[in-house]
């Protein structure tokens, strides 16, 4: 069933991505372009030579973007499938594709929302070659931060309820989520290597496309995964289980 | 392990969920499937390289910086 359930999740997580890929295409790349030109004229106004392009442009944005995006939604389906294994009713009694929606959501929050609100995704040109240690392990140390406090919230809320009831439960879980979001980002150290000169409306626009591209993708995982669990769920339940 | 699995079950039961003795070898699979990818995504050849060169780093340059993930 597990085995199942992670395969669906995997399939529903290169959908999602299949349609991520578009919406990158069409909203994100426009804005990568306009910061490789910047960094160009920056290179060149500094009598820089141009930074060799190992991997022509025209397979970055194409074929190495679609690669890129299918292994993060391959990953991410598989994650999602083993949390919703997990949860299903267990977190909550809800059918397959109200959990699967939900837990869509807490995916976005938990992945992409909170890691970006304190380090927010960078367009080309933004960012020092040699911090890149540093900026890998604070954004990581925020996703781990993130993963553990989501399910602080899920539990706490989930613990809550049985006394306060289920919409007074779910509120003081994410009552208590903020606060520990809040914390962790007084806690670790800001980060912010956006050239003086570097055109804002670019920045803004390429920020606005990155977790626009993941609202896509986790919103089409919940719902893919959810008919499918939900179709997977159903059957076996009239059989065996 | 089997010991923990026979205490939860009981207070499960009546809405068993999957049981985690199922779910638990197929998480630790997916989990490492999952961290391999998002490695070569998002870090290999930036913080940290297990394949010499950038030419890993190159070709998902753009799924990088779109993705979220530091680069550079």
């Amino acid at each position: 069933m597990v085995g199942r359930l992670l395969a669906r999740g995997m399939a529903a997580g290169i959908a999602a991505a299949l349609l991520a890929f578009v919406f990158a295409k069409l909203f994100g790349e426009p804005q990568v372009a306009l910061a490789i030109a910047f960094e160009a004229a920056q290179d060149a106004a500094a009598g820089n030579a141009p930074e060799p392009e190992l991997v022509s442009r025209s397979v970055q944005a194409s074929y190495g973007l679609l690669s890129a995006v299918l292994m993060y939604g391959a990953a991410y389906g598989g994650v999602f499938a083993i949390v919703f294994a997990l949860a299903y009713r267990r977190l909550t009694l809800s059918s397959p594709r109200v959990l699967a929606l939900l837990l869509a959501g807490v995916g976005f929050l938990t992945f992409v929302l909170i890691p970006d609100l304190k380090y927010p995704p960078n367009p080309p040109a933004v960012g020092l070659e040699e911090t890149i240690g540093l900026r890998t392990a604070m954004y990581f140390a925020m996703v781990g931060i993130a993963i553990a406090i989501s399910m602080i919230s899920l539990l706490v809320g989930r613990a809550l309820s049985a006394s306060l009831g289920r919409w007074n439960g779910a509120l003081c879980g994410i009552g208590l989520g903020i606060a520990l979001v809040a914390l962790a980002q007084f806690g670790l150290p800001d980060i912010n290597e956006v050239p003086g000169n570097f055109p804002a409306i670019v920045l803004w626009r390429f920020r606005e496309a990155a977790i626009g591209m993941q609202l896509v993708m986790w919103s089409t995982l919940g719902l893919v995964f959810g008919a499918l669990a939900e179709h997977l769920l159903g059957s076996s339940s009239r059989q065996a289980r | 392990m089997n010991a923990s699995v026979h205490t939860t079950a009981p207070a499960l039961a009546a809405n068993a969920g999957i049981p985690l003795r199922d779910i638990l070898p197929w998480g630790v699979f997916g989990l490492i499937m999952a961290a391999l990818l998002i490695y070569f995504v998002g870090a290999e050849q930036g913080a940290t390289s297990l394949i010499s060169g950038h030419s890993v780093h190159e070709f998902v340059h753009d799924g990088r910086h779109l993705l979220g993930f530091p680069c550079h």
